[in-house]
């Protein structure tokens, strides 16, 4: 039994998810272990963002179960929850494949934004706020400073200022890194966060991922499509095609499962023509 | 060169000779022929003929082309590119807003005094007349300025809400003979219930259909109030609705008015003085509030959720909420305008809540830039000041207030302050206002 099943963080069971007649997702279930890095991966059209979706409530699941179990040993059924308790409740954080930054703000205001229901209680809903009492501008310099904090480990600090619209691409993305760890994640759902990026950039998001897992305790579950990336920093590598899991596993075994070699590369054409043979066309 | 120029005259005479030769076309029926009644023949119906309004309309459109293609499109150099040079440029305008805010501010506290130390206390009254009335739209357009500037939800109702408070305050008077002071924190929680009301069948639309179903909310507190005969009154209004008094002081002639308490000679500017600063306190009330809560959790909630809303909801910000407080907040702001105009009028009726209303004080915010107080103020002043000013004009005033309006959108498009000063800084003081190129307006 590998170590993701033992200590799940996440659980996915049955998981089902059908557009009308399409079916995104077929019964797929797996575990993320607690502080593992976890890769999704798998061809164009595979489903992973739409698992990511269901994960994170923005679709609601068709058929199963999906459990995320918090380190203080809560609970929390997810296919069952609005999508914004899945932030504030379940502790599950996550970035987009098309970036969606607060881009008229600047980088601090959206780290503010990330911190949004700690900082709306002590602010006792705008009444202690209005009037500027004291735990409330406390509890609003913790904010800022944890702002800081995940600017420095961005290396965004210097243009704290600055809209974030104006920064470049590979910038937004670890600006939405930062603002996903800013509302203080268990699990962190990344949707293909080297995309874009240049060879040096995605060696420094691989060193920030590991910084994040390693100091912070919280647990990645990334789609990537950048091998480099996935190879070198997880765990544990899930591989779907069609919406259905084909292999499952150490990044060193999925890499050699012929079934993951199929499905990105196609098969042999001898193995095509025993099929044809076999059907009769 | 003068090849080139002639080439240029040739070219421009044939594009103006065209538009001349459409503008004929057009003009020729429009303006050429209008059909008459008779009134020698018995009531036949005749054509006059007006070929020289034709030649005017004609020359008009032939010679204004003409000049177009000549100095701006066809020219190497347009005309307006150097025009441009002479229009202040975003920049200083924006250094502007904080020096206009404390120049606004005293020139406002200190401006009943300005004018009746300059028209005495009959002549002066017009004009605080006309200042009440725009600081009443200053207040209604900060309130707005919530809805549509903060949280980008575009509200083409928001005179409901003024409404709900004027006819609260009318009504609470008439029914319970409750006082202004009273009423006047009644009617902002009656019309923040019914922000919430309309706010909850409104939270799934978005841009267009928001914009369309808020309009019809507006129509609908209008059409009720004019046709529950019974208890509003209709089209008749509520009349004889009280004057506020200073604290229980009635401004009134003889023993225990506000004149006899401090022993000054009766004189009615008392009143309007009053209202005056009335309004003018509920508005600096209004856009302190406003200006708080844009730098605690909620204001910057709202303003997430115009620039992006799925990921204020990925964030743990519940968008529910956060859109129905804004649209509570807004209109309770409206509904304390609303008392107030009531009080002020003592009588009100349907009329004054009309859809004109609502775009006048969205114009307002628009023009003055989405989410900027300052501008509200200034663009409050240029419209409403503006529309009184130009009374003498008659049916050229609209004429003249919407090449104003269409003006000031090709000039700077989104309104007159249009940056965007960040909410918190690191870097204190010296950080720079945000482009309104990178601001989104809201998606309804």
């Amino acid at each position: 039994m590998s170590s993701w099943d033992t200590n799940p963080v996440l659980t996915i069971e049955h998981l089902t998810m059908r557009f009308g007649g399409l079916v995104a997702i077929d019964d797929l279930s797996f575990n993320v272990g607690r502080g593992d890095i976890t890769a999704l991966i798998g061809p164009n059209g595979a489903g992973k963002t739409t698992v990511f979706n269901c994960v994170t409530g923005f679709y609601k699941p068709t058929e199963g179960r999906v459990v995320m179990n918090r380190t203080n040993g809560e609970h929390y059924l997810l296919e069952r929850m609005a999508d914004f308790q899945i932030s504030a409740k379940a502790k599950v954080a996550r970035t987009f494949q098309n970036i969606r930054l607060f881009g008229g703000m600047t980088l601090l205001e959206n780290l503010m934004v990330a911190q949004h229901n700690p900082l709306m209680l002590a602010s006792g809903y705008s009444l202690a706020g209005i009037f500027g009492l004291a735990t409330f501008r406390k509890a609003e310099r913790q904010a800022v400073e944890k702002a800081r904090y995940w600017l420095e480990k961005t290396a965004l600090i210097d243009r704290a200022d600055a809209p974030a619209a104006d920064l470049p691409y590979g910038d937004q993305r670890r600006l939405e890194i930062a603002r996903a760890m800013c509302s203080g994640p268990e699990l962190l759902c990344l949707d293909e966060p080297a995309a874009g990026l240049n060879p040096k950039e995605s060696g420094e998001l691989n060193a920030l991922l590991q910084y994040i897992r390693k100091e912070h305790g919280t647990s990645i579950l990334l789609i990537e499509h950048d091998m480099s990336v996935v190879m070198e920093i997880s765990d544990h590598v899930v591989v779907l095609d069609y919406g259905e899991k084909i292999s499952d596993g150490t990044a060193a075994a999925v890499k050699d499962d012929p079934k993951v070699i199929a499905a990105y590369l196609g098969v042999p054409d001898e193995e095509v023509d025993a099929v044809e043979e076999e059907v009769g066309i | 060169m003068s090849a080139k120029s002639e080439n240029l005259f040739m070219v421009s005479l044939k594009d103006a000779a065209a538009g001349g030769a459409i503008a004929l076309a057009l003009f020729g029926v429009l303006i050429g022929m209008k059909a008459e009644v008779a009134s020698g023949l018995g009531g036949q119906l005749g054509i006059e003929y007006r070929w020289a309004a034709v030649a005017i309309a004609v020359a008009i459109v032939f010679g204004g082309r003409l000049l177009l293609n000549l100095f701006v499109w066809k020219a190497d150099k347009p005309v307006t590119e150097t025009a441009k040079g002479f229009l202040p440029s975003a920049r200083p305008l924006a250094k502007l807003g904080k020096f206009a805010m404390p120049v606004f501010l005293i020139l406002a506290v200190v401006l009943p005094f300005l004018l009746m130390s300059a028209y005495g206390s009959r002549g002066s009254r017009q004009y605080l007349d006309l200042a009440i009335l725009v600081t009443t739209y200053v207040m209604l357009g900060w309130g707005l300025n919530i809805v549509v500037g903060l949280a980008g939800l575009l509200d083409l109702g928001y005179v409901a809400f003024y409404a709900v408070g004027a006819y609260s305050y009318a009504l609470l008077a008439q029914y319970f003979g409750f006082s202004f002071w009273i009423c006047l924190p009644l009617a902002g929680i009656l019309a923040a219930f019914w922000g919430i009301i309309l706010g909850f069948p409104v939270l799934r639309l978005r841009g267009d259909y928001l914009a369309i179903v808020t309009l019809a909310f507006g129509e609908i507190i209008r059409v009720v109030l004019l046709n529950w005969y019974d208890f509003t009154g209709g089209p008749d209004g509520i009349s004889g609705i009280p004057r506020p008094s200073f604290f229980g002081i009635e401004f009134e002639r003889g023993p225990g008015g506000f004149a006899d308490t401090f022993g000054l000679e009766y004189n009615s500017i008392h009143r309007i003085i009053f209202l005056y600063y009335l309004i003018l306190i509920m508005a600096l009330v209004t856009n302190f509030v406003t200006m708080r809560l844009r730098k605690l959790p909620v204001g910057r909630a709202w303003e997430a959720l115009r620039e992006d809303e799925i990921a204020c909801r990925s964030l743990g910000i519940n968008t529910t909420n956060t859109k129905l407080t804004a649209f509570a907040l807004g209109a309770m702001f409206g509904g304390f305008a609303g008392s107030f105009f009531a009080t002020r009028q003592g009588f009100i009726s349907p009329e004054s809540f009309t859809f004109i209303e609502s775009a006048v004080i969205l114009a307002i915010v628009v023009l003055g830039g989405l989410g900027s107080q300052i501008g509200v103020v200034i663009a409050a002043v240029v419209m409403i000041g503006g529309f009184e000013f130009f009374r003498g004009l008659e049916e050229y005033r609209m004429l003249v207030f919407g090449l104003l309006m269409v003006v000031i959108m090709v000039w700077k498009p989104r309104g007159l302050i249009s940056t965007r000063m960040p909410s918190i800084t690191l870097s204190g003081k010296k950080a720079k206002g945000i482009s309104a190129d990178l601001v989104q307006e809201g998606h309804g």
